[in-house]
């Protein structure tokens, strides 16, 4: 008993961390069928954010509230991942929605550009950039609606950007000149510590816990309600759902599908960041970091059935619970006693690396009897 | 894809073909060992391009997992060297299993004592392996974006296998070919490279034919069927399952090919051919140099590696960034990629664009098939 304790915790532990990852991924590749192969690398600039936020608040300004960085890094990430997301929308999944393949192909060169960027630029002159993207991209929907509509809004749109990529500039600059970690380039993998009231363990019915397994557990728990009451409740939540069920329509009944689309992929890569500030806390933080999640988070959308949060969040804790099964052996202890062959094979498979062969090996199979994973969508729709 | 393709003269095409046998003969006398080393791995390299080419720029099947049967090819070639050339090693079996302490050969290596087993096995382990993972995939109808999600999970599946089985494979060190003995000569010495590069270059043109042969007459065009509109190729009373998995597995068996090629020039088999960004460039090699066209695939695996060595000795950094912004751009700019922009309206309407070329008033096939009309 206390064994399948053991074991659902640990699963738990696995499957949240894959499900937070696999959310926005759920949002973007279930609601809006954009294939986002730069999923993980959006993980990755969550994770760096941690890193910077964390030795910004180091700075002797901040350092009374360092405790608390790890809280408003998650903040900063969905913000910083987002905005990166929009970006990436607007000039160029905007061109290819309807022919996923070629998303694809282009959001993997989006990867590749975004991983040979934290290697080769300073992490201080990327949040300065990042910084500018923010203000270029949202001060102008911030003037009064007489400057929108007016002929001449290109050029306040314009003057906008300028002063937006002087702050940037100027954050960098202020950024480099104040943290030496981030003043230079390095292709070197990074650490996050997590804060002192992170770390140690907890005890909950018998069994040890690490604290920062438990904070990810809450982090994506917050995460996966915050987006169902948003999906579910607000306005642009059900102009979200009422795109995904039929684009021309809502069209025609006046939603905005093109704000629809910014927003929805907004969210999504936001979430990837949120992922990006779990993952951090679980290891250290290199350029390659979301290559580690990404196919894993795919297997988890296509098992859970595309388009539904619900077979994403099964889907994730099932693998999570199956590979500590596998990886760890605990078939084994269960049974200690069982045939040779069925012994030698759960041995064979009772490493990290096997249980994914097994894990992957098992979803293919499935997949062979339910190909649409554990809730289809059903109707018309589907084969478009 | 155009219809409209240029045709060539008679003369132009025949001296097209002189000139590529005596570059190819001449090869390896004016380029140094090293270049003409990358020249061959290229080559190799293209006939994997070649498959890609065929499932997805014909059948618009984007597999991601072409990776599995290049390694597959690869091992079977490097296993093959490693046990002919191992009889000063005890147990007459390669070194390296010495190492974790296996003193038999495993069961399943035994065959490939034999050249005759190997030489079958390189093309045709591959491709049954292509062939039963596509049959499993194509039955259930998964298709786009799932199967290529499949075949990328496949390939990590095969990755962590191939990676974790020391005692079997080598596991992640690889199986080193460059020491070993074929016909009592080493295989990475200087005479040996040249005759691999021959052997590369005739087996590059025979899949260019043989993949022609494929595309040509019906069964290409129940492909192209395929990839413009499933349903109704099996609505007209075809099975599509059967010519999927037919040209998967021939794309799995080029790949195999392609990967022993590669294997014997480079020197060694790892996992790392496994890997997933690997198999993606193979996607882009045959994307920019024009998907469903033959030529572009070969071309475009020869000169985008070429591009890379070059500019990864000079900028090592940049070329990552090249190589994203190669993707981005194809896609969205060069859908045709470089050969399928030539063959197509491409040129005409750059030289339109600049006022070098009357304006067509219909549309272009329609002015192509009138004139091949009056010519009747």
């Amino acid at each position: 008993m206390e064994l399948l304790l053991d074991s659902l915790f640990n699963g738990v532990a696995i499957g949240s961390v894959l499900l937070v990852a696999a959310l926005g991924l759920a949002i973007v590749f279930g609601l809006m069928g954009v294939i986002n192969l730069a999923h993980g690398e959006l993980m990755m600039l969550g994770a760096y954010t941690t890193y910077v936020t964390q030795l910004i608040f180091k700075l002797p300004i901040l350092k009374p509230f360092y405790n608390s960085y790890i809280i408003v890094s998650i903040f900063l990430a969905f913000i910083v991942s987002g905005v990166v997301g929009i970006l990436l929308e607007k000039t160029i999944i905007r061109k290819l929605y309807g022919s996923p393949l070629e998303t694809l192909l282009a959001t993997w060169g989006v990867s590749l550009i975004l991983q040979q960027f934290v290697r080769s630029v300073p992490l201080a002159y990327g949040t300065g950039l990042i910084i500018s993207l923010l203000i270029g991209l949202f001060l102008p929907t911030t003037f009064p609606s007489k400057i929108k509509e007016s002929i001449n809004f290109k050029y306040f749109k314009f003057s906008s950007w300028i002063f937006s990529a002087l702050a940037g500039v100027l954050t960098g600059s202020v950024i480099s000149s104040s943290v030496s970690k981030l003043s230079r380039a390095s292709a070197r993998n990074v650490d996050v510590t997590a804060p002192s009231w992170m770390r140690g363990q907890v005890e909950i019915i018998g069994t040890a816990f690490p604290k920062t397994r438990l904070m990810i557990i809450v982090i994506t728990l917050i995460s996966v309600i915050a987006i169902t009451l948003f999906l579910n409740q607000s306005a642009w939540g059900m102009r979200i759902r009422a795109v995904t069920q039929n684009r021309q329509m809502s069209d025609c009944l006046g939603i905005s599908t093109e704000k629809v689309d910014i927003i929805t992929f907004g969210i999504g890569s936001g979430l990837a960041g949120v992922a990006g500030v779990a993952v951090s806390l679980l290891g250290s933080v290199g350029p390659n970091v979301g290559g580690n999640y990404i196919v894993g988070c795919f297997m988890v959308v296509v098992l859970g059935g595309v388009g539904n949060l619900l077979g994403t969040v099964l889907a994730s804790f099932g693998i999570g619970i199956m590979t500590d099964l596998i990886g760890a052996g605990r078939l084994l202890s269960i049974w200690p006693d069982m045939p040779l062959p069925l012994s030698n094979t759960i041995n064979f498979f009772a490493t990290t690396s096997m249980a994914r062969v097994m894990i992957f090996a098992l979803i293919v199979i499935f997949l062979q009897f339910k190909p649409t994973g554990l809730f289809p969508q059903k109707g018309r729709m589907v084969e478009n | 894809m155009s219809l409209g393709k240029i045709k060539f003269d008679k003369k132009i095409v025949l001296s097209f073909w002189i000139i590529l046998i005596a570059l190819i003969i001449a090869a390896p006398t004016l380029l140094p060992v090293f270049r003409l080393n990358l020249l061959g791995r290229y080559l190799s390299l293209s006939i994997v391009a070649l498959g890609v080419d065929l499932i997805w720029g014909y059948t618009g099947l984007l597999s991601l997992g072409q990776g599995i049967f290049f390694a597959l090819g690869g091992y079977c070639a490097a296993m093959y060297l490693q046990i002919t050339s191992s009889s000063e090693f005890p147990n007459n079996i390669p070194e390296f299993f010495a190492l974790y302490g296996v003193e038999k050969l495993p069961f399943f290596w035994e065959p490939f004592r034999s050249p005759v087993f190997t030489f079958f096995a390189i093309w045709i382990i591959p491709a049954s392996v292509a062939g039963l993972i596509g049959f499993l995939v194509f039955r259930n109808r998964i298709k786009g974006v799932y199967f290529s999600i499949l075949t990328q999970a496949s390939l990590l599946v095969f990755f962590n296998f191939f990676n974790g089985q020391q005692k079997l494979i080598n596991g992640t060190n690889g199986l080193k070919t460059d020491v070993t003995q074929l016909f009592g000569q080493m295989v990475g010495s200087e005479s040996m490279q040249r005759i691999f590069f021959w052997i590369t270059a005739v087996l590059v043109i025979a899949a260019w034919f043989f993949a022609k042969w494929v595309v040509k007459g019906r069964f290409g065009n129940i492909l192209i069927g395929i990839r413009d509109d499933e349903p109704r190729v099996r609505f007209t009373g075809y099975n599509p399952v059967i010519f999927k998995t037919i040209i998967f597995s021939i794309a799995g068996g080029l790949a195999g090919i392609s990967g022993a090629l590669y294997t014997v020039q480079s020197g060694i088999v790892s996992p790392q051919f496994m890997t997933v960004p690997f198999s993606i460039e193979m996607v882009i090699w045959v994307a920019v140099g024009g998907r469903g066209t033959l030529l572009g695939a070969i071309l475009g695996a020869v000169f985008i590696n070429y591009a890379k060595s070059l500019v990864s000795e000079a900028l090592p950094a940049s070329w990552m960034f090249i190589q994203g912004g190669l993707f981005i751009l194809v896609v969205t700019a060069l859908p045709e990629g470089v050969l399928g922009w030539i063959q197509g309206d491409g040129p005409r309407n750059l030289l339109q664009r600049f006022g070098l070329k009357r304006k067509i008033e219909t549309y272009p096939s329609l002015e192509v098939n009138n004139k091949e009309g009056n010519n009747e």
